[in-house]
């Protein structure tokens, strides 16, 4: 699993990397309550708007970590977007994107480096 | 405002220790939430009772011959009609009959009337209010002063064994009683919707005050999240998004802001827009809005009609945990207000059906008679 700054965490399997948002980022906006995730088919640049995840309080954009097509979309977050907060590592991820830049990922983080840079906020 | 520059309520301490989630809100530094929640603060104060600090608000005496009578220049209530040991909302209003702020006045006592008006309005309420008062009557800023509120359906027994007296009032009633071995002020009122107190201490016993209610069980300290989300399903405005310069009292849906005597004398700033809105002639209203789909509709979505033509706005609006959905307050002309009708609210430039519903939008408790 690798991460962003932005709390986003991408596992890659073949060229397809899942996406979703970090225990601490699901954390920090308490209980989700809507959850919006892209629509198969469509093109994301790495940064860019990927998914909104809402809590009581506040709307929040989720950034595609890397490039690439949405293949997968977690319909389930639909009906149940409380798993964003059980399980934001699993079950709560948002898309599955195919990439089409795949050394984009040399710059985001492991896990190491992501727990290091939780340590300076 | 800088972040050193915010100011603290003596609560300050007690939050960070419970670990709350402090953000700056009206000039202090305010809890937002505590470990718990949004979600389940909201649901606490619901079910059990929430102790809010909201010390930021603005207390002040009003003391003169008659400060009713002053204070009248510039607010839409009877205040001379309020009688002792009663608390009465108001708006605080501009010559075009615009809201400067919305207050609440009591007289817990025989020391003139007591006021609370929102915190980020205070310094400028109070600039205004000397003014019009001035040679007439005085202000006095309660500075000393802590404000809490224990709300929801167990603050009644909770309460009653600190201030036997609260048991005795009802809804909007004041009192001054010595309590927790101090002077306190309490009404029963609040801004979730649910039965409640607002309880106004000397700020050097607020934090031991505010440890002794938690000390019961029933009672859980809640943030402003909670707050706000509760005053939404209770369909309460919130001054500076429902409420500004602009919009009038009629408007925004509180015509009881305007008291009887005011309007058969028309005797109030803005006289002249407001008896013709109460007369029926309105550009547009409050509407409150049951999202039926899609994305909470937040402040600035707009609302469209039926047919996506754009006739208003979202000025509050977020998931209503006890009311299980998103719902909205906005503005839109008086021909749309039309219950039960659909509207739409564009949130990320998607039209999403919604459907005009009354308000409050979760039933409010208020207790009316004993």
């Amino acid at each position: 699993m690798k991460f962003t700054k932005d709390h986003e965490w991408v596992e890659v399997a073949g060229d397809v990397a899942t996406v979703g948002i970090t225990a601490y980022a699901a954390e920090q906006l308490g209980d989700v309550v809507f959850v919006e995730v892209p629509e198969v088919g469509k093109t994301v640049k790495q940064g860019e708007a990927l998914a909104v995840v809402e809590s009581v309080k506040a709307a929040s954009d989720v950034y595609a970590p890397v490039s690439g097509e949405v293949v997968e979309a977690n319909e389930t977050l639909g009906d149940s977007p409380e798993t964003v907060n059980a399980a934001p590592e699993a079950g709560g991820w948002f898309a599955k994107v195919k990439l089409n830049n795949p050394a984009e990922l040399n710059a985001l983080m492991d896990r190491d480096a992501y727990e290091a840079f939780l340590g300076t906020l | 405002m800088s972040e050193q520059d915010l100011k603290k309520t003596p609560l300050y301490d007690a939050h960070v220790a419970a670990g709350a989630r402090m953000v700056p809100f009206a000039g202090y530094h305010m809890p937002v939430q505590y470990k718990d929640g949004v979600l389940k603060e909201h649901l606490w104060t619901r079910e059990h009772a929430g102790l809010f600090d909201v010390s930021h608000m603005g207390q002040a005496r009003l003391r003169g011959d008659n400060p009713a009578k002053s204070f009248e220049k510039l607010v839409s209530a009877d205040y001379q009609g309020l009688k002792p040991g009663k608390q009465r909302y108001a708006v605080l209003l501009n010559a075009e009959g615009g809201v400067i702020d919305d207050l609440m006045t009591a007289r817990p006592d025989d020391d003139g009337l007591f006021i609370v008006v929102n915190g980020a309005c205070k310094d400028n309420d109070y600039k205004i209010i000397a003014e019009a008062l001035a040679g007439e009557a005085t202000v006095e800023r309660l500075e000393d002063r802590a404000l809490l509120a224990l709300q929801g359906p167990e603050a009644a027994p909770v309460l009653a064994a600190h201030i036997p007296e609260a048991a005795n009032m009802v809804f909007m009633d004041s009192a001054a009683v010595t309590a927790f071995g101090t002077d306190v002020l309490i009404s029963r009122s609040g801004y979730t919707g649910e039965d409640g107190y607002e309880i106004s201490v000397p700020s050097t016993e607020a934090a031991r005050i505010w440890n002794t209610l938690l000390e019961d069980e029933r009672v859980k300290a809640i943030g402003l999240g909670a707050r706000d989300s509760l005053r939404l399903e209770a369909g309460l405005p919130l001054y500076g998004h429902d409420m500004d310069e602009t919009v009038s009292p009629i408007e925004a849906g509180m015509p009881f802001a305007v008291g009887k005597s005011r309007r058969e004398a028309g005797d109030y700033l803005g006289a002249d827009r407001i008896g013709k809105e109460l007369a029926g002639d309105l550009k547009r209203v409050r509407v409150n809005l049951k999202v039926l789909e899609g994305a909470p509709a937040r402040e600035g979505a707009e609302i469209a009609d039926a047919d996506g033509a754009v006739i208003g706005k979202v000025t509050s609006g977020g998931f209503g945990p006890s009311f299980g959905g998103a719902i909205a307050i906005g503005f839109v002309p008086p021909q749309y207000n039309v219950v039960g009708s659909e509207l739409k609210v564009i949130v990320r430039g998607k039209p999403q059906k919604a459907e005009v519903v009354t308000s409050p939008f979760v039933p409010t408790r208020y207790v009316r008679k004993l």
